[in-house]
């Protein structure tokens, strides 16, 4: 081999290999492959030689050129290689063991607890109405068959307006108006009336622990042709499983309610022990819950329903008290106390 | 209540019931019957009737006595006493060696150097009664050594049925009536109650009485003289002790003892102070002296019991201390009355004065049983007392009478009211044990309520499925879902809404939701210095601090914040709930649902608190009703805002609520250095926004032109006013870039991106709609920045 060749060939595998990035590996590649580079300068001595040896000096002088870009390509992956291992290790450890910041909002519980209801009773054909909080004494206590003396509608009980208006004492205000609402479509187009009605009621009250002069409850009302006491207490039973999340057993007591007849307190089987007895439900197996029945002719007549020819059903369940039950409040004024500290633990229920 | 189930067993056969069995059916079928039951008596054995023999002092002690008693036994037995009423020849309750009386065994005991070998007990150490003023004293006639408990009815089965579960039953205020339903609840045959034949007194002279009130219902008395017992026997006093009532003397107990057993109130006068019953108000108001020695204040509205115009009780509710029985009263006038029940309850309460007369009273009371019950009051005071004699006839003004309630249903009713098969036989038992008449024919009934049912609890064919189930019992129920037909439900866009609202505010923006009351709370208000506006108010406020309803949430809100500050340096609150606007036309409050932000920061200045809020504003907008939102200025209208950045809310040309900051006064005194923003809309308004639908559009495939613009100008109006003016169907996006202030002035650069769906379009064609543009702004005299 050429003299010349040689010593270029020694002097790139001395270059290439003090090479430490892609940078000065591009400088070499220019310097002996680039137009003006070293082994194009080779074939500028090719004049000199004899035919014979030319031939041998021309493949030579090739073979290094695809020696030099071969070795050349071969390092740029090997210091590509480098790179990524030095850039993987560069990355430092993340120390999440350390406390974070969340940043989230809150619901108040007693709209999850809702939510969660009125999502049992969708699914069941129940339409969610809305409705004032503010009623009129006929809603509120004629309309459902409280009669004038009923000391429900005494001073000490229940919050009167000025105008004679008062802040509803109970769910059951709404009745009046479902029923006038969907009567037309009852009885021309046979479509049962299913309807619950949570919202905010007050009571006149001193406020303790236990006792709030404003809480909420849901009212639920079901009227069609044929509903008896036993389709009530299907319903009571199902919804309430479905409520609670587990099997549910339910009793009917006799509980009286005007609006209501017959009435029934309804107790269900302890959540804690399921019906054996414990300290949370004072050993019988039961908790009282909320109070249902059929709901009273009267009532229907005032909702312009014939009670000759419909039946219902009603109930009422307390939405605050399921609520404390849920999370395990103890302070019922904590709900209305408006403490973030308290209440902004509730995120999205399950 | 308190029911003892041996006075249930006067009148119905409870032998091989289970106690605890027959509670839980009652409590299933009739009321509530409280947890605790009281099984009374179980706890004393081995007391005996025996006669103190011997008295002597005892030496070193001023109180004791040794005695020697005689328990029937063949020797005296020895037994130190401390009660003072030990006497030789008295009869007395004797715990021997090994007798129990609760956790006690009675041992040999020395008592200051003496041996006693047993116990003299006093009633109330046996539980019967509160009397420790001694020992008992034993007047029966038996063998020494008799256990007392053959001789007393000791043992007893005491429950306490819950009073709110009766409110509509007033037969069931008296053991006969619950001995009706026990009878019922367990197929046995109820007793009649005895009664004296009263029509033997009517040759004597009649009672001068006068109903002048229609709050009396009935007025039924009789009078009688030579009364000679002053005690009550024994069992009936442990009865009336077992059933919560104090023995007083033997005429007081008497008609207590009739109250219990048939829930009807009696009252005793001494007949010289009652001479002509006159049942009346007076339209004066005075004083008058309860027999509890009270002085009470006697309206108009109060009915009174007088002798002539003298007043001697009041109504349904407590005799007069005047009339009461006293130690010369030779004769008695006994009153067995009926009285209007809401008059009743409303008289007690403004007396606040509420008695065992006074609650059966408000139930309404059945009128038929006054007479019953003085008839069984002669019965059982003759039985005690033979030398009684009665110097009246039954005198009895019957004023207002029920009518007479006759149901006729059909068994088809009773099926769908109940959807199960009940038998015609079942049903017929069922309502004849209860006291009601029944005809049947096929499945036909034809119901008569009996009187103590017919005041205002059964008036209903409904109330008669009551009876017929509660009896047939709901456990044993066949449970069965309804037939109706499903139907899509339909969502209210004023629930839904609030729903998203909820949502978007929560996980979006990251505020809390908090609850509040409706009304002003005046003392928190003052802490911040927030005047309460003028507004609808409670009627006759108990407590001064909530008597106006508030006419915004954002002022409760602020306090809200105030007890907060220390949960984060930054952070936002939110509700939905209701307000009130004064009155509508119709004389009805204005009342409107409302959704109310308050946002909070320690850290963040106004202007980036306030944009946050703008932004939520218009998401909620944007998300839900697919709304555009625009900001109008306005003038504060309320102490707690900044007269400065007060906007209204305008969305589909309905002002919906303001956006505004907290006046820095009130700022101040919720955080030393806070910024606080709000925003309150009217959740209703918002509600009924026709949300419009989405509208599809393709993306260009061809690429857009973007062109950004710098105006001098201060507000971004005029520019969104240009834009619209040209209104180009190329313009697909504008977007504020940034705003910024120098030398010349604050300029805005907007960056406006132009595409087409069909070509690529020209640098020319989008020029000459940049150029318009700029010619309708500077027309406004807004110029590009150079």
């Amino acid at each position: 081999m050429n003299e010349n060749i040689l010593e270029l060939k020694n002097l790139f595998d001395a270059s290439i290999a003090k090479v430490l990035d892609a940078s000065a590996l591009d400088e070499i590649r220019v310097s002996y492959l680039g137009k003006n580079g070293s082994v194009t300068g080779l074939l500028k001595n090719m004049g000199a030689l004899s035919p014979d040896e030319r031939k041998t000096y021309g493949k030579d002088v090739n073979d290094l050129k695809n020696y030099i870009s071969g070795a050349i390509d071969e390092k740029l992956i090997y210091l590509n290689e480098q790179a990524l291992k030095k850039e993987l290790e560069a990355m430092p450890e993340f120390d999440v063991s350390a406390p974070v910041d969340t940043d989230r909002g809150s619901y108040h519980p007693i709209t999850l607890v809702q939510r969660q209801c009125e999502n049992v009773f969708r699914t069941m054909g129940f339409t969610i109405e809305d409705y004032s909080e503010i009623v009129t004494d006929y809603e509120c206590f004629e309309a459902l068959n409280i009669p004038k003396f009923h000391p429900a509608r005494d001073m000490q009980d229940t919050y009167y307006l000025e105008n004679g208006q008062l802040l509803k004492s109970h769910t059951s205000a709404a009745q009046n108006a479902i029923y006038k609402k969907y009567k037309k479509a009852l009885v021309e187009e046979g479509k049962p009336i299913r309807a619950i009605f949570p919202g905010r009621c007050f009571r006149n009250e001193n406020t303790d622990a236990c006792h709030e002069n404003t809480f909420f409850q849901m009212e639920g009302v079901m009227v069609d042709k044929n509903i008896s006491i036993s389709n009530l207490i299907f319903f009571m039973k199902t919804m309430l499983s479905a409520v609670f999340e587990k099997d549910i057993n339910v009793r009917l007591r006799p509980g009286f309610f005007p609006f209501v007849e017959p009435g029934f307190e309804l107790d269900i089987s302890c959540l804690i022990c399921g019906g054996e007895g414990c300290p949370s439900c004072k050993h019988s197996g039961w908790l009282e819950l909320c109070p249902c029945g059929m709901i009273h002719p009267n009532v229907l007549r005032e909702g312009g329903i014939d009670p000759e020819e419909y039946t219902g059903f009603a109930f009422g369940l307390g939405l605050t008290r399921l609520a404390m039950m849920k999370y395990g409040v103890k302070d019922i004024r904590d709900l209305n106390g408006g403490s973030l500290a308290n209440l902004a633990q509730f995120t999205e229920d399950k | 209540m308190l029911i003892s189930l041996n006075w249930i067993s006067d009148f119905v056969d409870l032998s091989g019931v289970d106690t605890d069995k027959l509670l839980k059916q009652f409590s299933l079928s009739t009321a509530e019957v409280e947890n605790d039951i009281f099984y009374k008596g179980r706890d004393i054995s081995g007391i005996v009737v025996a006669e103190i023999k011997s008295v002597e002092e005892h030496p070193e002690s001023k109180k004791l006595h040794l005695l020697k008693v005689d328990a029937g036994e063949a020797e005296l037995v020895d037994v130190v006493c401390g009660a003072p009423n030990v006497k030789v020849g008295m009869k007395t309750a004797f715990a021997k060696l090994g007798a129990k009386i609760g956790d006690i065994t009675i041992a040999p005991r020395s008592l200051a150097g003496y041996t006693s070998h047993g116990m003299c007990c006093s009633e109330s150490e046996l539980g019967i009664s509160d009397d420790n003023s001694g020992i008992m004293c034993i007047t029966e006639d038996v063998p020494l050594g008799t256990d007392l408990k053959e001789i007393y009815d000791i043992e007893d089965v005491i429950f306490e049925v819950d009073n709110k579960s009766l409110t509509n039953r007033p037969d069931l205020w008296g053991h006969y009536g619950i001995a009706r339903e026990i009878a019922t609840l367990l197929g046995r045959e109820l007793k009649p109650l005895e009664v004296a034949d009263v029509s033997k007194y009517n040759a004597l002279p009649e009672i001068d009485l006068k109903i002048e009130d229609k709050l009396c219902h009935r007025y039924s008395c009789i009078s009688f003289k030579n009364i000679s017992r002053t005690v009550s026997p024994v069992n009936m006093r442990i009865r009336l002790f077992y059933c919560g009532m104090r023995a007083i003397n033997y005429l007081a107990d008497l008609t207590n003892y009739l109250m219990l057993e048939t829930g009807q109130p009696m009252h005793a006068f001494d007949s010289r102070k009652i001479e002509k019953i006159r049942v009346k108000r007076f339209a004066d108001s005075f004083g008058f002296a309860t027999l509890d020695g009270n002085e009470r204040k006697i309206d108009d509205q109060t009915l009174m019991i007088c002798n002539g115009d003298t007043p001697v009780a009041i109504a349904g509710i407590m005799g007069g201390l005047d009339s009461e029985i006293v130690e010369d009263t030779t004769s008695l006038t006994l009153e067995s009355a009926t009285f209007d029940a809401a008059s009743i309850r409303k008289s007690s309460s403004r007396l606040g004065l509420r008695t065992d007369a006074s609650m059966r009273y408000e139930k309404s009371l059945d009128p038929e049983l006054t007479v019953t019950a003085i008839a069984r009051f002669i019965k059982l005071l003759s039985q005690y007392d033979a030398g009684v004699e009665v110097i009246s006839r039954l005198t009895d003004e019957y004023a207002y009478k029920y009518d007479e309630i006759v149901l006729n249903f059909n068994k088809d009713y009773v099926n769908r009211y109940t959807g199960i098969e009940i038998s015609n036989e079942t049903i017929v038992n069922t309502l004849v044990a209860l006291g009601f008449e029944v005809k049947c024919d096929g499945d036909e009934f034809s119901v008569k309520v009996p009187s103590w049912r017919g005041t205002k609890d059964v008036t209903l064919k409904a109330d008669i499925i009551e009876e017929i189930t509660r009896i047939y019992g709901y456990d044993n129920f066949d449970v069965n879902t309804t037939l109706a037909p499903l139907y899509p439900v339909r969502a209210f866009d004023e629930k839904s809404v609030e729903e998203q609202i909820k949502d978007i505010l929560v996980k979006r923006y990251s505020l809390h939701e908090l609850h509040s009351y409706i009304w002003a709370y005046a003392e928190e208000y003052k802490k911040l210095g927030i005047e309460i506006e003028e507004n609808v108010k409670l009627l006759e406020a108990t407590n001064p601090n909530i008597e106006t309803i508030r006419r915004s949430i954002i002022p409760t809100q602020l306090c809200q914040l105030k007890i907060n500050t220390s949960f984060a340096k930054e952070f936002g609150i939110f509700e939905v709930g209701r307000v009130v606007k004064g009155f509508k036309e119709d004389g009805l409050v204005n009342e409107r649902k409302m959704l109310a932000v308050s946002l909070f920061s320690k850290e963040s200045d106004m202007e980036k608190l306030y944009f946050d809020a703008v932004g939520m504003i218009c998401t909620l907008a944007d998300d839900i009703k697919h709304a555009k939102v625009t900001f109008e200025a306005s003038e504060a209208d309320h102490g707690y805002v900044h007269p400065k950045n007060y906007n209204s809310i305008i969305c589909g040309d309905v002002e919906i609520g303001k956006i505004g900051i907290i006046h820095p006064t009130v700022a101040k005194k919720i955080d030393k250095k806070c910024s606080v923003v709000f925003f309150e809309l009217d959740a209703n308004l918002f509600a009924e926004i026709e949300a419009t639908d989405i509208k599809y559009i393709e993306t260009s495939k061809f690429p857009s032109i973007d062109v950004d613009l710098t105006f001098v100008v201060d507000k971004y109006k005029p520019i969104a006013d240009a834009i619209a003016k040209v209104n180009s169907p190329l313009i697909t996006k504008e977007k504020l870039v940034g705003t910024y202030t120098d030398e010349s002035g604050k300029s805005i650069t907007v960056r406006l991106t132009f595409s087409d769906s069909e070509r690529t379009l020209t640098k020319d064609e989008v020029m000459a709609i940049v150029d318009k543009i700029i010619a309708e702004l500077s027309s406004v005299g807004v110029a590009l920045k150079a």
